[in-house]
């Protein structure tokens, strides 16, 4: 039997590619360790070895094929001495099928947005990369500093293009030092620049949480209002894929603890581009999360000249009458598929996108549970001390009259993130139990 | 402790001889020039005699680190600035602001926590800042200053000015490990900054001894490309031609450079601080032989300065002390609205 080459996954999120180019044709011997082709993910071209020694006996996914799915077959090749005819009785070419499926987004109308504004669709990496872009063009004193963020386009590509656009002044790669380039940058801010600060991910902002606190978020208050600290600090948050504990962890409660930061969690490409527009305008220090899982969903975002969004502004992402779902960065996915479910079995959700996590725009949360009397808040990140606990609370300060029932967290698990698959998903917070809450608060299960 | 004592001896105030990295010759300044640095520092003397007069009265609360004995460090360095350039230091900052040109009035309100303080009544003994003199504070976290400071002068390169930037830290600081990752960057983007190690010897109560394998902190960071000079921080003059030195180099465009002042605090690391981790006589030698103002006064009589003119200046710089601590006694505290204001600022 031919050996099944297939399509490999690339990065801990990756889901399918394109196959870019085939270095070797049908009949060309492979030994282990040869390139065999290139292979375009969402963050680099990278190339694919051979790990047996053969024929390349049939290509089955031609080049320029888009979204191979990760796994999928893309060649057979010949062990040694086998004969071409084998190749028939191997299985049938295996048609490029689409990546996984991902519940479509579904974003309703948002109220800053005009009724008619034309759209495009871009990807989430694509929206925080052009929010920089435009904001370095409109204001020189904006640069963007962190590890691998200009000669290698980022870590995760966030940065793809600036450095070619805006030179080495501005775009600068640091060492691997996030407690000295975060101070570094928050002296910076002292000085009036407005330095987006990238962190490869957030678990390394551990290693300047001290400045992001002590000296930006502290800094105006001590000062008595002297001196402004307008930095944005940026980068991947939360979970993203089989990393496990140390490199999976929603940072959102520490930093939306702190009076003196402004903190954004955003879902859609729309908002990443809008808050984070707005984020570098902003005079203050602004903690601006982002998801490595989402980096590659694509949304429409309005195809307008100069699209700031305003901090502090909750988003109605679905209406509905019967229960209200409260969620921001990927839990609004997760909310949102769950909506769709409950959809199905009579029950209509509303689902609130927070965004901004600091200052809570507790006024939207508060109107829809005067409607809905119920609510569920579901978070991608511990419950202990969470955005969802704070939610809840405020609630019941602040609408506890409204409530027919308790209203109910539904996060990941209280333990740290497993590594294995099963475990992992367990861990997480997901639709399922969204729903299952949902129907619960709604005495409907 | 006795080992201490006779180390301290050894190190303390004059850099030992036979270093290759020694200080420059001594500043030679006009008399006039001298009559201030003396005025400067004799100011902060007096200050910080008052806000520990002051400290006992509970008039003033919390942490409160005294900057006597370290006067020639501050009034040295910042003699050679020019308009636009910056300094930063942590927590032991009165002697920092005063040097800044910092109104006496406004800085001994907020160690009493009036409205009237230079930080509104929000910053204290450890939050002093005068942005409008350079001063950027103040700064709590032991090594913070060195990589804020790093940032400010990274903000003068982008912006092309000629600016340099002075950050203070302490030999305790110098253990800390931001310390080193910002000289790094620092010599890696050939940064305006001079980095300045307050060697006062004393990292709270762990002497220099008890603390670090290498005691002399102007070769911290020769592994990373920083290089430095050891300089007598209790005479003015010295410290005035070393940071001449420094500051031209940076301005030159050639990178940071590394200055370890080594200087003496006669009082306790702050108000609550009985400082037993020394002896008495090592203080005393300190005051008795080594004591900038002191120095200064001797070196202005010998020149022939006239008695009268530097009593005049003992005067005025008591009336000035005198004016700040009624202010700050009398001032009103803050409104109680202001307990909600400058958290943010308006977007």
């Amino acid at each position: 039997m031919p050996i099944t080459i297939t399509m490999p996954a690339l990065s801990p999120t990756m889901e399918s590619g394109t196959l870019a180019r085939w270095l070797k044709k049908e009949g060309d011997p492979v030994a282990p360790g040869d390139v065999i082709a290139e292979i375009e993910t969402d963050k680099a071209t990278m190339e694919v070895e051979a790990v047996d020694e053969g024929t390349l006996g049939r290509i089955l996914v031609a080049e320029g094929t888009e979204e191979v799915p990760v796994g999928a077959p893309i060649a057979l090749l010949l062990e040694d001495g086998e004969d071409r005819a084998v190749l028939d009785s191997a299985p049938a070419e295996a048609a490029p099928v689409a990546a996984a499926e991902q519940p479509a987004p579904v974003v309703a109308a948002d109220p800053a947005i005009p009724a008619g504004t034309a759209t495009r669709s871009q990807t989430v990496r694509e929206a925080l990369r052009d929010a920089m872009a435009e904001e370095m063009r409109r204001d020189p004193d904006v640069f963007v500093m962190g590890e691998e963020v200009a000669e290698y386009q980022g870590a995760y590509k966030v940065t793809q293009g600036l450095l070619a656009e805006f030179g080495p002044e501005r775009v600068i790669d640091t060492p691997i030092t996030e407690y000295g380039f975060a101070g570094l940058g928050v002296g910076a801010g002292f000085a009036g620049l407005r330095p987006v600060i990238e962190f490869m991910t957030f678990n390394f902002a551990m290693q300047a949480i001290d400045h992001i606190v002590n000296s930006a978020a502290k800094q105006r208050y001590m000062t008595g209002g002297q001196i402004n600290v307008p930095v944005v600090f940026r980068g991947p948050n939360g979970a993203a894929a089989r990393v496990a504990a140390q490199h999976s962890q929603n940072f959102a409660p520490w930093y939306a603890a702190v009076p003196g930061l402004k903190v954004i969690a955003p879902y859609t490409a729309a908002d990443a581009k809008g808050l984070l527009k707005a984020a570098i305008r902003d005079p203050n220090p602004v903690v601006f999360l982002e998801n490595e899982i989402l980096y590659g969903a694509s949304f429409e975002v309005p195809d307008v000249e100069d699209y700031v969004l305003p901090i502090g502004k909750a988003r109605i992402a679905r209406a509905g009458g019967d229960v209200t779902i409260v969620a921001y960065s990927i839990a609004v996915r997760e909310a949102l598929a769950a909506a769709e479910r409950l959809a199905a079995e009579g029950i209509a959700a509303e689902v609130i996108d927070l965004r901004t996590l600091r200052p809570l725009d507790m006024e939207t949360v508060i109107a829809s549970v005067r409607k809905t009397n119920r609510c569920v808040v579901a978070e991608e990140g511990w419950p202990v001390c969470s955005i969802a606990s704070e939610v809840s609370a405020r609630l019941m300060e602040e609408a506890f009259d409204w409530l027919d029932a308790p209203v109910t967290r539904v996060t990941d698990a209280d333990t740290l993130t497993p590594y294995a698959a099963n475990l992992e998903k367990l861990w997480l917070v997901s639709p399922e139990r969204i729903v299952e809450a949902a129907k619960a608060v709604c005495y409907a299960d | 402790m006795a080992k201490t004592s006779a180390s301290r001896r050894k190190s303390a105030g004059k850099p030992a001889a036979g270093r290759k990295k020694t200080t420059p010759a001594l500043y030679k300044g006009t008399r006039a020039e001298l009559l201030d640095f003396y005025r400067q520092m004799l100011l902060i003397r007096r200050f910080e005699e008052k806000a520990g007069q002051l400290y006992g009265l509970g008039l003033i609360g919390g942490f409160c680190h005294l900057y006597i004995g370290q006067e020639a460090v501050v009034v040295g360095f910042q003699s050679a600035l020019r308009e636009g350039d910056t300094v930063i230091t942590g927590y032991r900052s009165h002697g920092h602001v005063l040097a800044s040109g910092a109104d006496p009035k406004a800085v001994m309100a907020e160690l009493t926590g009036r409205g009237a303080g230079i930080s509104r009544g929000k910053g204290g003994s450890m939050h002093m800042f005068n942005p409008a003199g350079g001063f950027y504070g103040g700064h709590g976290i032991v090594g913070a200053p060195v990589p804020l400071g790093t940032g400010l002068a990274f903000a003068a390169k982008y912006r092309n000015r000629d600016a340099v930037t002075l950050a203070y830290f302490g030999d305790g600081a110098a253990n800390q490990g931001q310390v080193y990752e910002a000289f790094n960057m620092a010599v890696l983007w050939k940064l305006p900054v001079v980095y300045i190690v307050e060697n006062n010897h004393y990292a709270m109560g762990t002497s220099i001894e008890r603390a670090t394998g290498q005691q002399e902190l102007y070769r911290r960071g020769e592994g990373l490309g920083l290089y430095g000079r050891q300089v007598d921080g209790m005479n003015v003059l010295a410290v005035r031609a070393a940071a001449e030195e420094a500051i031209a180099s940076v301005r030159a465009g050639k990178g940071p450079t590394l200055i370890e002042a080594m200087t003496y605090r006669y009082r306790g690391h702050s108000m609550s601080d009985p400082a037993k981790y020394r002896s008495r006589e090592e203080v005393q030698e300190m005051r008795k032989k080594h004591d900038p103002i002191d120095t200064l006064r001797q070196d202005l009589l010998a020149d022939g300065c006239p008695e009268d003119d530097i009593k005049a200046i003992d005067r005025k710089v008591k009336a000035i002390v005198e004016e700040a601590a009624d202010f700050a006694r009398n001032a009103p505290e803050p409104e109680p609205a202001s307990l909600y204001e400058d958290v943010l600022a308006e977007a």
